[in-house]
């Protein structure tokens, strides 16, 4: 377990002595912030496109920091050759599979909380109240979510060839899954068969990262989600973070290194 | 010769590039077709802005439903036009947009029933002067496409409903100067004259031009847009009536019922109009003393 948060403790490091969350956040706030300042109509009350645009560009900065982090991470120990003395240390494959998930992991929560305080003070300030425990909700769940998309992405870093192909297939399949997901039973059963079969095979198969995406419950001003369902949903994400990291320890298992 | 400095040369060469700036500024404008009235987004977007704006306002209506609202994979279900947002309860726009709405039916399979703890399922329509939030996507949307009616109609009537009449009588002046045939920006103008401003003189002229332009597009159109010829004509007989120019009230009230889906009602007003024309005047009837 040190060495996993050890490794992890790398990860995060790097995060912070690299420019792209703070580039990310950066422009997060100034578009927020220009957005919010421009009148419609002499009305200070509205405030929901604020909102929307907000949880927009935190929903695409945390995808960005996710797919741009983990997708680089075994690629370059293995570019800059660290990745000999690393398993020349008494640490196994999976605890480095294990450290990488972790630290990338830990480093969009800890983005997620400052872009997250970021929302909850802007919004505050122009809707004057304070559902302090939907924003943890949606926060929690978003987390989760990237929790998915890291571990994916992680496998995806031992079978793609270099970090850009791997991370464009990730943006891909992410923003498809995100887009599409909920209503592929509805394409499934316009189609004929086999290829109904296939559709909706596909569509058991693939994470429902779309459930994650709470922001109309936030935008709309809405109840929370149940706090069981929230449960569940955190089970069905563990569930497939356990099988794309278990796949990634299969194929790094028996990988050569000095490829 | 001195050999001038490289920060010399560079100060003559800024100070050549501002007074041709200069010069040219005015000019460059002539060289395109386009004119002063571009704005950044039609020179970066081109014709393809419509389709933002189409998206914005499709977002105001999102929002007007509190995030509610069919996707494109429900696309039977979606609004085919905008009277449900200016619809009042109880009236068949409001009563047809509700059914439209029951797009969601019974989950297919346990994956959706169980997604459906995340997303909003209830169709509720913004309340309690909420309605503004759906102003900043209409804004955008005419900014992206001047020539969308609809945007203008919208907007200023719950700009009106807030209490907001000089900006919804501002912008629909910015929706006429863009769309200056549109008799549906004219019948909203008479309305905010009418209604909010109560000045029948100034509504009775925006709503005899809303009938002209009506009548003029009508003419080459095939099918002519007869709910807005009702809603032009029955205004413009209400105004009348109160007036009490009676014969121009029934002139007007023969035009609604040929637009109208009940004209069996307007015939009975007509009929009181047309007695009440034939009853001498009160004074008269009294005579003199």
């Amino acid at each position: 377990m040190n060495t996993v948060l050890a490794l992890s403790g790398v990860v995060i490091k790097e995060l912070y002595r690299r420019k792209d969350f703070y580039v990310l956040f950066v422009l997060t706030a100034v578009i927020t912030l220009v957005m919010g300042s421009v009148s419609f109509f002499h009305d200070a009350k509205i405030v929901r496109y604020v909102k929307e645009i907000a949880l927009l560009l935190i929903w695409v900065s945390a995808l960005v920091i996710a797919i741009g982090t983990t997708a680089r991470q075994i690629p370059a120990e293995r570019e800059n050759r660290t990745i000999f003395p690393l398993l020349a240390k008494p640490v196994t494959r999976g605890q480095v599979i294990l450290g990488k998930f972790a630290g990338c992991w830990l480093a969009c929560g800890l983005a997620l909380i400052v872009l997250y305080l970021f929302f909850g003070v802007v919004n505050g300030s122009r809707e004057h109240h304070w559902p302090v425990l939907n924003y943890c909700q949606a926060m929690w769940l978003q987390w989760v979510m990237l929790g998915v998309v890291v571990a994916f992405v992680l496998l995806g870093s031992l079978i793609f060839a270099s970090p850009s192909s791997n991370a464009t297939i990730s943006f891909i399949v992410v923003f498809g899954i995100l887009l599409l997901g909920r209503y592929l039973n509805q394409v499934a059963l316009q189609q004929p068969e086999p290829l109904r079969t296939v559709v909706y095979g596909l569509y058991f198969l693939i994470p429902h990262l779309e459930w994650y995406d709470v922001r109309d419950l936030v935008i709309y001003d809405h109840g929370l989600v149940a706090w069981l369902d929230c449960g569940l949903a955190t089970l069905y994400a563990a569930l497939y973070m356990a099988v794309f990291l278990l796949g990634a320890w299969l194929v790094f298992r028996r990988k050569a290194l000095n490829q | 010769m001195k050999k001038l400095g490289p920060y010399l040369i560079l100060l003559v060469l800024l100070a050549a590039c501002f007074s041709l700036a200069t010069l040219l500024q005015e000019r460059a404008a002539g060289w395109s077709k386009r004119g002063q009235s571009d704005n950044i987004l039609k020179v970066l977007l081109g014709d393809g802005r419509r389709l933002f704006a189409n998206h914005f306002f499709v977002q105001a209506d999102v929002s007007f439903h509190g995030g509610y609202y069919p996707s494109l994979f429900d696309q039977a279900n979606r609004p085919k036009d905008t009277s449900h947002l200016t619809a009042k309860e109880g009236e068949p726009a409001a009563e047809e947009h509700e059914k439209q709405m029951n797009f969601l039916g019974p989950p297919r399979d346990w994956i959706e029933r169980f997604g459906r703890h995340f997303i909003i399922t209830a169709h509720t329509h913004l309340e309690g002067n909420k309605e503004r939030e759906i102003l900043p996507w209409l804004k955008l949307s005419a900014e992206l496409d001047p020539q969308k009616v609809e945007t203008y109609t919208v907007a200023a009537y719950w700009l009106r409903n807030m209490g907001k009449v000089k900006e919804a009588e501002r912008f629909l002046r910015e929706g006429f100067l863009n769309n200056p045939d549109s008799y549906e920006i004219l019948l909203e103008l008479g309305r905010l004259y009418y209604e909010n401003n109560h000045d029948p003189a100034r509504a009775r002229k925006i709503w005899d031009l809303a009938l002209r332009r009506w009548s003029e597009q009508a003419a080459a159109n095939k099918d002519p847009d007869l709910l807005t010829l009702d809603q032009i004509a029955g205004n413009l007989a209400r105004l009348e009536e109160a007036e009490g120019n009676f014969a121009r009230t029934i002139q007007l009230l023969e035009l609604c019922k040929k637009a109208s889906p009940h004209p069996e009602a307007l015939q009975k007003q007509i009929d009181e109009l047309n007695r009440k024309l034939a009853a001498p005047p009160p004074a008269a009837a009294s005579g003199p003393r």
